[in-house]
């Protein structure tokens, strides 16, 4: 009971307007493909899948009846948080929208866009450590204090926990992961260290939560809901790291020195 | 010119680290696939455990899944510049792998108490055998490693 409070307030009509920014999402990435279409080579077809995957996801999270099941199960509640926090930043940033954003825009708006990317703010969002804090940190808040249940009672609170989980997946992605344009990189070791750290944070949370269920939480779905986290984290991760050490090992090919004389 | 020979001499450290690496997952892998899942001896978390047995597995468990994964990537780098040496890998491998079942059954299992082998059974002769088998992987890997460096030192002397 104590768990309806939030969803009372939205009817359909309120879940049709948050539909609006998802749908948006989806028109103007494929616009900007059919623009980068005429002008550079083609927008491969993966990136399509990915960024429209990575859509459903966090909206399935946000909107209709999957959503509205996470409200009043934490199990549920905890693969909404894999999908709007891990998969779906993952998938939108294979999708790669800053590149075809550059691609479309106007070159002096790019300029303008590529200035505001490597700001000190942006380096400072996008620094590796600072991103795992704020993914990780920000779970281990909401799950060690009342974070989690105030949450439930709060509509604005839960908007923006929603929004930070999916903000912070985001720029945790693209700090481990340079698929876009990154002005400020990080080597290959450093990268791994701080994943592996933040990862671990994530599966000692996991167990954590198993251990001392949130305030609000039953005790036998805060256990299945520490094992989805651990071993649904895990599944995300491997994604992860495997495409790590697949840039790791692009970057590190042999060069060929060879020498022709003429 | 460049022979095989040559370049597995100028990649000893990647395959040392390739093969730890690798065998390192390989354990931590055996440990949840079997011991975890299958057989359902070790639990998933015990009551018992103190707050540091938790950081080291979380540590361990998203160590064991990057070390897998880059250990693998690794082999393939040392195959595209034809610097593999399997004996020194599987020495690797032996100490990567002797060094954290070790490190599981007697920091892990018994200081921090993450959980036990099995439960509800006489635990010691588990413990005895598990620890004895990591022993002898990470002596047979140090020996290999030991050799194949004086093996290299051999060839750099006759180059």
């Amino acid at each position: 009971m104590e768990h309806n409070h939030v969803h009372q307030a939205s009817g359909t009509a309120f879940d049709l307007l948050l539909t609006l920014p998802f749908v948006l999402a989806v028109i103007v990435y494929l616009r900007m493909a059919v623009v980068s279409n005429h002008r550079c080579k083609r927008w491969p077809f993966y990136r399509y899948v990915c960024w429209i995957l990575g859509v459903i996801f966090s909206a399935a999270v946000l909107i209709g009846p999957i959503a509205k099941l996470t409200h009043e199960n934490f199990i549920s509640h905890m693969v909404g948080h894999l999908f709007l926090g891990m998969l779906a930043p993952l998938l939108l940033v294979l999708a790669a929208p800053m590149t075809l954003l550059m691609r479309t825009l106007r070159v002096r708006s790019a300029r303008r866009l590529s200035r505001v990317l490597k700001s000190f703010p942006v380096s400072i969002y996008c620094n590796p450590v600072v991103a795992s804090i704020l993914n990780i940190g920000g779970l281990w808040v909401l799950y060690t204090t009342e974070l989690y249940s105030a949450m439930h009672h709060n509509l604005l609170l839960h908007i923006v926990v929603h929004i930070h989980i999916f903000i912070a997946g985001y720029l945790y992605t693209i700090s481990i992961l340079y698929i876009d344009p990154a002005p400020h990189r990080y080597g290959f070791i450093f990268r791994a260290v701080v994943l592996i750290l933040s990862l671990a944070g994530h599966g000692i949370l996991s167990k954590y939560i198993y251990a001392y269920p949130p305030l609000g939480v039953t005790t036998d779905q805060a256990e299945i809901g520490g094992m989805i986290m651990y071993y649904g984290g895990d599944l995300v991760e491997i994604i992860l790291i495997f495409i790590f050490c697949q840039q790791w090992y692009k970057a590190a090919r042999p060069r060929m020195t060879v020498s022709i004389t003429q | 010119m460049t022979t095989s020979h040559d370049a597995r001499l100028n990649y000893l450290g990647r395959n040392l680290l390739s093969g730890c690496l690798l065998g390192l997952g390989f354990v931590a892998f055996i440990d949840e696939a079997i011991f975890h899942q299958i057989l359902h001896w070790h639990h998933f978390y015990d009551k018992s455990t103190p707050n540091i047995g938790l950081v080291s597995d979380g540590i361990f468990h998203a160590f064991s899944w990057f070390s897998t994964i880059s250990g693998a990537f690794l082999v393939s780098d040392l195959r595209r510049r034809n610097a593999w040496w399997p004996k020194r890998w599987i020495g690797g491998f032996l100490f990567g792998g002797g060094a954290f079942q070790l490190y599981d059954g007697t920091i892990q299992h018994k200081l921090m108490r993450i959980h036990q082998i099995r439960y509800n059974v006489e635990i010691a002769p588990y413990d005895w055998v598990w620890n004895i088998i990591a022993t002898m992987m990470l002596l047979a890997g140090l020996i290999l490693i030991f050799r194949t460096r004086r093996e290299a030192n051999v060839m750099e002397g006759t180059a």
